[in-house]
């Protein structure tokens, strides 16, 4: 992310709002009529290079082919069990695709009702039908520790620049935690930290708009966990 | 359109009687993102109506036989609640609301991207707490605005009011005593961008002269309308981020 | 953002902090969330409320019409209450004619103000075994985060203090003031494993097993009651329930005057 000074004013737009006429080449969430590109959701207004996109402020999460998410099991079948995973559609999960050998209709032994896992993306067709996995590394059940959910558009700063905010929360707190990009943060820790990782990830949903955030979140964990600010600074 | 009165809806220098000149709207207030469960709402004002509108989705469509495989499908449910109106309402859906509905969805779904969640549902709700003529102008208005609110990629957002005609003359945005013992009623909702009609009625008497002003005096007021919905959706995530930027 | 299935993560959060006497939302097991309330925002209403506990919302609306008396009490006025658990105020909610929890809500809420005698109906009477006033209170919720029975009570109770008679409208007098004699107020918990709380939210009412609505008039004694849920209460969780209906209804009151 770019410092404050070099920041370009964000510009909040809504579905039809003109976006640029003068040559910009049409990106996400637009759309062109008569020569004018036009914001297709509302959200804030992006010139990367020469293109135009709008970066979503709301919406739901729709799944992209490599993602990792965080679903929980609502239905099960005899040969497969249904993910949600907070988009439009619940992903259905094929006995082929977990890494245990499961017998046709034993599949409640192995995930139940309420059960939450980390799966892959395998692949959206056209017309949007999900597979995904669970045969892949770190992908497993979650048990214990607790889940945040966020809007999935703000995942993005909750990873931060190449990791660096998860990093620190992850540092600071001493916890384990999993981003999934749907929205569903998995976190586990000692009580007190968990807590305070939980409070700062809800943070950054919140207030993703903050640029100097990494120094807030910081700031945030230091007052909360004194004890976590000294370990990092020797460090 | 039926009723009969001696009261002078229009006076002699073109004055209504609520104030209004012809071309006139009634206060308009909207506000976006005031519900917490539904993905997107919205709250509208309208003169007296008074309209709430949640959107839910893209999600799962229920009942199954009415999922599309090529695009998601917009379900609205306009309600008018019990206490609405002078004469208590019975609840539950009634031909009108029905009709309503029906008609609210389709000018929807010329401007919501459906073709970007096959088999999946987009679920309006419409509510009508208080009604003054109107309300499915003020319903729709509202349900554009908590489309837009809830993320749902769309080409534009969609203004509505009426027109209509009253003691003779062109009248725009009809109020109750207008509406009951005026002499027509034309609902109407365009796409800004453009200025093409996606909600059309009209019921009552006007001749082609009257009719034409009705429609270029509710096409110009719809764009006003727009302004307002626009504003109310940049107002609830400008609010957000000059919070933030004040902890910068 | 949409409402999955409880997940186990938290449904076992839940248990763990209530275990300690804790609640997700910060709350201790008998604290309600904050009450906030809007009266007369509907003109086209005889009365009208929109009350707010935590994110529950819910509105209801008083219309009060000439109409014929029960053969069996000619000269008393008619209360009927309704209640919609429409689709906008949740994900899970369906369109359509009242289900059993709709009906269930209506039911405890009418309970409450009818034997409370909270309306004087013998004063809503105009003409003994011809014309009485009818007097309806539908309530709707629009946002649902559990507890809507004590949200629809003080909903309902808050419209019909606030209420008028129009008699002007129906040439049958002047307008005056509903007659209103108390202000019965309703306190439920719910039992989580073998914890009460109050006033429960969404998550907590998933993982109830049963819940006990008690509603309570000016003088702390008891007129309505209904335990919910497929789980029991001991005798003893009924006594603490009792004792917080009383304690908890006091509070209500103080803060809706």
């Amino acid at each position: 992310m770019e410092r404050k000074n070099a920041r370009p004013a964000r510009e909040v737009v809504v579905p039809g709002d003109v976006l640029d006429d003068s040559g910009l080449k049409s990106g996400d969430n637009t759309y062109v009529l008569d020569g004018r590109i036009h914001a297709s959701v509302l959200g804030v207004k992006n010139v990367f290079q020469n293109s135009v996109s709008v970066i979503p402020l709301s919406g739901r999460y729709m799944p992209t082919t490599g993602d990792t998410v965080i679903g929980v099991i609502e239905d099960i079948g005899p040969s497969n069990w249904l993910v949600n995973i907070n988009a439009p559609y619940p992903a259905p999960l094929h006995v082929s695709e977990v890494p245990w050998k499961v017998e046709f209709g034993d599949t409640s032994r192995y995930l139940n009702l309420g059960h939450v896992v980390m799966l892959k993306i395998l692949m959206v067709d056209e017309s949007k039908k999900i597979q995904v996995t669970m045969n892949d590394s770190g992908l497993r059940r979650l048990e214990g520790g607790r889940i945040v959910e966020i809007p999935y558009s703000k995942v993005s700063r909750v990873i931060g620049k190449s990791g660096s905010m998860i990093q620190t929360i992850k540092n600071l707190t001493d916890c384990r935690i999993f981003v999934g990009q749907n929205g569903r943060i998995w976190v586990d820790g000692d009580g007190e930290n968990t807590d305070v990782a939980v409070q700062a990830i809800e943070i950054i949903g919140r207030e993703s708009q903050s640029n100097n955030l990494t120094e807030r979140v910081k700031e945030f964990i230091g007052s909360k966990l004194p004890q976590a600010e000294n370990d990092e600074e020797e460090e | 359109m039926s009723g009969q009165t001696d009261m002078v809806l229009v006076d002699d220098n073109g004055i209504r009687i609520d104030g209004r000149t012809a071309d006139q709207h009634r206060p308009i207030k909207i506000e976006a993102g005031v519900l917490s469960n539904a993905d997107g709402s919205a709250y509208v004002e309208i003169g007296k109506n008074k309209v709430l509108a949640a959107v839910y989705g893209p999600r799962e469509c229920h009942p199954r036989h009415l999922q599309n495989p090529s695009k998601a499908i917009i379900q609205c449910k306009y309600n008018m609640e019990a206490f609405s109106v002078s004469d208590r309402k019975r609840p539950g859906p009634d031909r009108r609301s029905v009709e309503i509905s029906k008609i609210t969805a389709e000018a929807l779904e010329k401007v919501v991207l459906t073709e970007l969640y096959p088999r999946a549902s987009i679920d309006v709700y419409i509510e009508i707490m208080q009604a003054n003529a109107g309300t499915r102008c003020a319903g729709l208005t509202a349900a554009s605005v908590a489309l837009a609110d809830a993320g749902i990629p769309m080409r534009d957002i969609i203004p509505a009011i009426a027109a209509g005609k009253a003691d003779g003359h062109v009248l725009l945005d009809l109020n109750k005593e207008e509406d009951n013992y005026g002499e027509a009623d034309v609902p109407m909702a365009i796409i800004p961008s453009t200025d093409e009609i996606v909600l059309l009625q009209m019921d009552g008497n006007m001749t082609r002269e009257e009719f034409d002003r009705a429609v270029s005096m509710g096409v110009a007021a719809c764009h006003e309308v727009y302004e307002l919905q626009k504003d109310a959706l940049k107002r609830r995530y400008t609010a957000k981020e000059k919070e933030d930027d004040s902890d910068e | 953002m949409s409402n999955p299935m409880l997940s186990e993560i938290r449904r076992d959060h839940i248990m763990n902090l209530l275990a300690d006497g804790k609640r997700i939302d910060g709350r201790g097991t008998s604290d309600l969330r904050s009450i906030t309330f809007e009266t007369g925002l509907v003109e086209s209403a005889d009365g009208s409320a929109r009350v707010k506990i935590g994110k529950t919302d819910v509105i209801a609306g008083v219309k009060i019409v000439p109409g014929t008396p029960f053969p069996d009490t000619p000269d008393s006025g008619v209360l009927t209450t309704g209640a919609e658990l429409i689709p906008m105020a949740h994900a899970t909610f369906e369109s359509g004619p009242p289900g059993e929890d709709a009906i269930e809500l209506a039911r405890v809420v009418d309970r409450g103000i009818r034997e409370s005698k909270m309306v004087d109906v013998s004063k809503l009477c105009v003409t003994p075994g011809e014309k009485v006033w009818m007097c309806f209170i539908d309530i709707y919720a629009y946002d649902y985060d559990g507890n809507l029975f004590d949200a629809a009570n003080l909903a309902a109770v808050l419209a019909l203090r606030t209420a008028v008679v129009p008699g002007e409208q129906y040439g049958l007098g002047e307008n005056t003031p509903l007659p209103v004699t108390c202000t019965p107020i309703s306190v439920t918990a719910a039992k989580i494993g073998n914890t009460l709380i109050l006033d429960p939210n969404f998550d907590e009412e998933q993982i109830s097993c049963s819940r006990l609505t008690v509603t309570t008039d000016d003088e702390g004694n008891f007129r309505a009651m209904q335990k919910g849920g497929k789980g029991s209460i001991t005798l003893d969780e009924l006594r603490q329930c009792l004792d917080m209906a009383v304690e908890k209804g006091r509070e209500i009151r103080a803060i809706i005057g």
